[in-house]
């Protein structure tokens, strides 16, 4: 009888040790065990990704609708290779669209914004977006504001 | 000559730079009750760990059936071991099982003998102590007596063909002596096991004791049957069976000789 | 000359003291109970004392740990307008330091010390002695298991508390607090890595768990039996098995969060 409650009492706390990992692996993590089937690659190409990183969302009028799987460095270009999954239900996106790279808030984190085109032909896997608008720099940004108000002045 | 079944041969043994024997021969005869006996402190519990080679001797061996047991691989050790069986000075039972499990427990890991097959055993061998009825008590229930009893059914669970026992009747009330002195006499007797008994009861011992090693101070001052240790003329065996408290054998626990402190 | 033939000696008495432990880990690693229903039962039940008893304490620290560190993170990210990041604070923390660590600290004093205290009675009342004089192995059938358990248990209770803290941080932070609770989780799911963090902080709960344990059961295997002796044994374990977590910590934080 003790036994068998010992047993009891084991399997239930390994149960919830396995439940935790769980927990933490998809709730915390955000790992999708089943993402990778439905969704396709677009790829896009940035002067400056100032600070994305892999996995950051990507988003349609601020609706996450798919995330960054690689950031890489494009050698003959000299620019910063992105591809994105986007989920295959939202399989309407024109191609002219263009893509910017965007920030919550102000120490928030990079993502990704698509504002849709106009064109007929829609993206599909493997597709690249050719209208970008790198990250906004504060340093870029500073400088530039003060270059500009030197040649007003002028 | 006697059929011997243990036999130690210039037997040394040192602990802490302090000698606990040193030189020691006797013999112990095949299906006899021997009774090591000594004062305190003058390591008969170390003997019984020297045979089981739970310790290893500084010089010497120690034959245990012919065999030189710490020469020994530790599997074949382990194989004589379960030829001999040890009541502790405390019992030793385990804490986190039944008395009946205690005495099942031997069995379970060196016989292939089914549940029902060990049960009958331990049931036969509790009676035999007669404490079949404490079967489903666990030992912290148990009274000294009785728990020294139980250690004494699992000890024999193998049926083993040397008991070794460390003070048995150390404190025990008189009944519980006795019922102890009946045990061994009987488990001897009915099968035929050869039995050495460590303690420092002159009388307990001598009653049952068929030969009788008497230690002090690293050797052995006297050896022979009851009769001829009781008729004994050596002055130290006289201390000891009389239990003076100054004599041959000091009072005083010997002082260490300061200037030997870091020789040793 | 005296001072330093007395300090090598210590060396040596340490050296030899290190060596002992060690063959005495891998001995009881490599003598593992010999047949398996009688291994699963022992395991068992050491799993129920050193785990499922431990199981009160992880989860209730856990809350109050994650509860707490939600409230100091609000307080010093709403300075800079981003209270939703206490999320990433949160698990970021409890995944790669304060759970293992903390439950090391813990499972130290709570497993532990008992496992010491367990297996030095064990020894003071002979009953080691007596499983060697009935040809079983006391590494095998005493020490082997309780190694193993804790070596499950503290991963296990690791990734509970993590759970717990981040449940206790959610209730403060949303529910009390007024955090966006979709922002909360987005901006801890961008930011929590499953490889780098719960696994790395998985590998360091067991690196923990092995040193813990494994002083655990080394103290009360080689411990003095008297009562002293166990009590000194006990102290020694909870100890030695918190200053090894914290250095063995900040070697493991360097070796896998380093590399910035």
């Amino acid at each position: 009888m003790r036994n068998k409650r010992t047993e009891l009492f084991v399997g239930c706390f390994i149960v919830l040790g396995v439940l935790a990992f769980v927990y933490l692996a998809v709730q915390v993590s955000g790992l999708a065990f089943a993402g990778k089937k439905d969704t396709y690659q677009i790829m896009a190409r940035f002067d400056d990704i100032g600070g994305l990183t892999s996995r950051a969302k990507v988003t349609i009028a601020g609706v996450a609708v798919g995330n960054v799987e690689s950031i890489s460095f494009d050698k003959e270009l000299y620019m910063g290779l992105v591809k994105m999954n986007i989920n295959s239900d939202v399989d309407n996106i024109p191609s002219d669209s263009s893509v910017a790279i965007l920030t919550s808030g102000l120490l928030g984190e990079k993502y990704l914004g698509i504002s849709i085109g106009a064109e007929d032909d829609m993206l599909t896997n493997g597709s690249e977006l050719y209208d970008t608008q790198s990250a906004l720099v504060l340093e870029t940004l500073i400088s530039q504001f003060l270059f500009k108000s030197d040649d007003s002045e002028e | 000559m006697v059929d011997t079944y243990i036999k130690v041969q210039n037997l040394s043994f040192f602990r802490g730079g302090r000698i606990i024997y040193e030189n020691i021969s006797l013999s112990i005869p095949r299906g006899k009750i021997t009774a090591v006996m000594g004062p305190s402190g003058t390591g008969k519990t170390t003997l019984l760990r020297l045979i089981a080679a739970q310790l290893a001797p500084d010089q010497g061996t120690i034959l245990v059936d012919g065999e030189n047991v710490h020469a020994l691989s530790r599997s074949n050790l382990y194989k004589v071991r379960k030829k001999m069986g040890m009541l502790f000075q405390s019992g030793a039972l385990f804490s986190d099982m039944t008395v009946e499990e205690n005495v099942a427990f031997p069995m379970e890991e060196h016989t292939r003998l089914t549940k029902a097959e060990i049960q009958h055993v331990v049931l036969e061998k509790l009676q035999s102590v007669g404490l079949r009825g404490a079967a489903k008590l666990m030992p912290a229930e148990l009274s000294g007596g009785m728990a020294r009893r139980v250690a004494l059914a699992r000890a024999i669970a193998l049926d083993p063909e040397l008991v070794m026992y460390d003070e048995p009747f150390t404190g025990q009330d008189p009944i519980s002596k006795g019922v102890l002195v009946k045990l061994i006499r009987q488990l001897n007797d009915s099968a035929n096991i050869t039995s050495v008994l460590v303690s420092h009861d002159v009388e307990e011992s001598l009653s049952i004791a068929d030969h009788v090693c008497i230690l002090a101070g690293g050797g052995v001052i006297a050896e022979g049957s009851a009769d001829e240790i009781r008729a004994s003329k050596d002055p130290q065996v006289i201390q000891f069976l009389n239990g003076e408290p100054d004599g041959p054998v000091p009072f005083h626990y010997p002082e260490e000789d300061s200037s030997n402190r870091f020789a040793s | 000359m005296k001072t330093i033939a007395l300090l090598g000696g210590g060396l040596l008495d340490w050296l030899e003291a290190v060596g002992r432990a060690g063959i005495f880990l891998i001995q009881s690693i490599v003598r593992v109970p010999v047949r398996f229903s009688e291994s699963i039962n022992l395991l068992v039940k050491q799993l129920y004392s050193v785990g499922v008893l431990s199981l009160v304490i992880v989860i209730v620290s856990g809350a109050f740990i994650g509860m707490v560190l939600a409230l100091q993170g609000y307080s010093i990210l709403a300075k800079f307008g981003s209270e939703e990041a206490v999320g990433q604070l949160l698990a970021l923390s409890l995944l790669r330091e304060l759970a293992p660590v903390v439950t090391a600290l813990l499972f130290a004093g709570r497993a532990g010390s008992s496992l010491t205290a367990e297996i030095g009675l064990m020894k003071a009342t002979e009953q080691l002695s007596s499983f060697e004089m009935m040809g079983v192995d006391p590494l095998r059938r005493v020490i082997a298991p309780r190694f193993i358990a804790g070596v499950i248990c503290l991963p296990l209770l690791s990734l509970i508390f993590s759970a717990t803290g981040i449940v206790g941080g959610l209730v403060v932070s949303v529910g009390w607090l007024g955090v966006n609770d979709g922002a909360f989780w987005s901006l801890m799911q961008q930011s929590v890595y499953f490889d780098t963090d719960i696994i790395n902080g998985f590998i360091k709960a067991l690196c923990f768990a092995v040193v813990v344990t494994w002083i655990a059961v080394y103290q009360g295997y080689e411990c003095i039996p008297t009562s002293e002796g166990i009590g000194k044994a006990t102290t020694r374990t909870v100890v030695l098995g918190s200053l090894a977590i914290l250095a063995l910590d900040f070697v493991l934080t360097a070796a896998m969060f380093g590399d910035f």
